[in-house]
């Protein structure tokens, strides 16, 4: 969109206007996210801040924290480490919202080649984000 | 060692990991992951999850400036998204099954070449030649700002281009970092974009790339809170400190200090990879 594009006529957001928008979402994102890790964190802190910690091996511990479901519910009880997690999936999704929102610009300038680039990034980022297989 | 120490001295490495990495332009994720497993002796796929999270931060804090100034190309950005999402869900399913010391070796072979590269030289090159023709079905043609007016540009390479980001996006989901210094390569050396114009687009690629690998590593356990909470925080923090200050900073000398502390690091993580103990 750094092209002007002809199709970007009066009534319809210019590519320019479309710029703006997306650098303000993408700074929004990442301080509402960066705000939910801060109030996870000092909570983790105040809680466990004693506990001994060693991260030398890795396990798949099928924990409620691998999953959306999971994330939510544990936050909503308020449990530090899922708030922690949930600020990460905001900050996750940042990009995706930004996707997202470029494939609406697209469409509403009618650009058929970039509409369907766009579909497909945003699908292999939701397809990572929901099912997280690879 | 408690939580309360780790996350400290973990959040003050990722912060100067973070200055360092704006200051230069290389990006803080390239030291975290070795610092990380090499002096916090974290298993290497958490400092991975840990370092994609930091990537996604800084990669749009800073993409939301430069897509307002006008040097970011969109179009490209988006066109080469296809091949760095797809590269980065066939590396994260790729992590899956590499060994850990094989991940380390990797990671030390990336460190020298970003080493390398960092002292050739980046002069601006816009570019007149014809464009391929994928170019211009595609509109990828772009224009960047000048002082009175603005300045075209033709985009040429485009299939080894395109090729390059798909390698860059394995890379990104294999060892956590950004791949800026091969987007960069990609557009700048193959693509013939102009040097600014590359970098401020491979920067707004980097969140959308770490991001198809990063929600993988999330189903997978790879992003430990506890690790990530204070690698993201103080990368975070170290980034908007850096670019609060680069106007005043010598950038000559911290290149040579980030180049210097990139090697050890690089030579670290071969021996650690090749004793076998990542």
């Amino acid at each position: 969109m750094t092209n002007d594009a002809p199709d970007a006529g009066s009534g319809r957001w210019s590519d320019h206007e479309v710029e703006q928008l997306i650098g303000r979402l993408l700074q929004i994102g990442v301080l509402i996210a960066a705000a939910v890790v801060i109030v996870g964190a000092a909570m983790m802190l105040l809680q466990h801040g004693r506990t001994p910690v060693a991260f030398g091996s890795y396990t798949d511990s099928a924990s409620p924290l691998q999953a959306l479901g999971g994330i939510v519910r544990g936050a909503m009880s308020l449990e530090s480490a899922a708030i922690v997690q949930l600020g990460l999936v905001l900050l996750i999704a940042t990009p995706v919202l930004r996707v997202a929102l470029t494939l609406v610009a697209f469409a509403i300038q009618r650009d058929r080649v970039y509409i369907v680039l766009t579909a497909v990034v945003l699908a292999l980022l939701l397809y990572g984000l929901i099912w997280g297989r690879a | 060692m408690s939580l309360d120490l780790f996350a400290l001295l973990v959040a003050v490495g990722s912060l100067l990991a973070g200055m360092l990495g704006s200051l230069t332009g290389l990006g803080g994720g390239i030291i975290v992951v070795p610092m990380l497993t090499l002096l916090f002796h974290v298993d290497i796929r958490y400092a991975i999850g840990a370092s994609l999270v930091s990537v996604i931060a800084t990669s749009s804090g800073a993409a939301a400036a430069y897509v307002r100034e006008g040097w970011t190309n969109v179009r490209v950005g988006i066109f080469l998204e296809v091949a760095t999402t797809i590269g980065a869900l066939v590396g994260a399913a790729l992590a899956g099954v590499i060994p850990t010391s094989a991940l380390a070796i990797l990671f030390g072979i990336v460190l020298l070449y970003t080493a390398f590269r960092s002292f050739q030289s980046r002069e601006e090159h816009a570019s007149d030649a014809p464009a391929h023709p994928w170019a211009n079905r595609l509109r990828l043609n772009g224009t960047y700002p000048l002082p009175n007016g603005v300045r075209h540009y033709t985009v040429q390479g485009v299939p080894r281009g395109f090729a390059l980001m798909l390698g860059a996006g394995i890379l990104s989901a294999l060892l956590g970092i950004g791949s800026g210094v091969i987007k960069v390569l990609a557009m700048d050396r193959t693509m013939k974009l102009p040097f600014k114009v590359s970098t401020t687009t491979s920067n707004f690629m980097i969140g959308v790339t770490a991001a198809a690998s990063a929600g993988v590593y999330l189903h997978r356990g790879y992003i430990q809170p506890a690790i990530a909470f204070p690698v993201m925080l103080g990368v975070l923090a170290g980034a908007l400190l850096g670019a609060r200050i680069l106007a005043r900073a010598n950038v000559r000398w911290l290149r040579i200090l980030f180049t210097a502390v990139v090697v050890v690091m690089a030579f670290q993580m071969l021996y650690k990879g090749i004793r076998g103990g990542a």
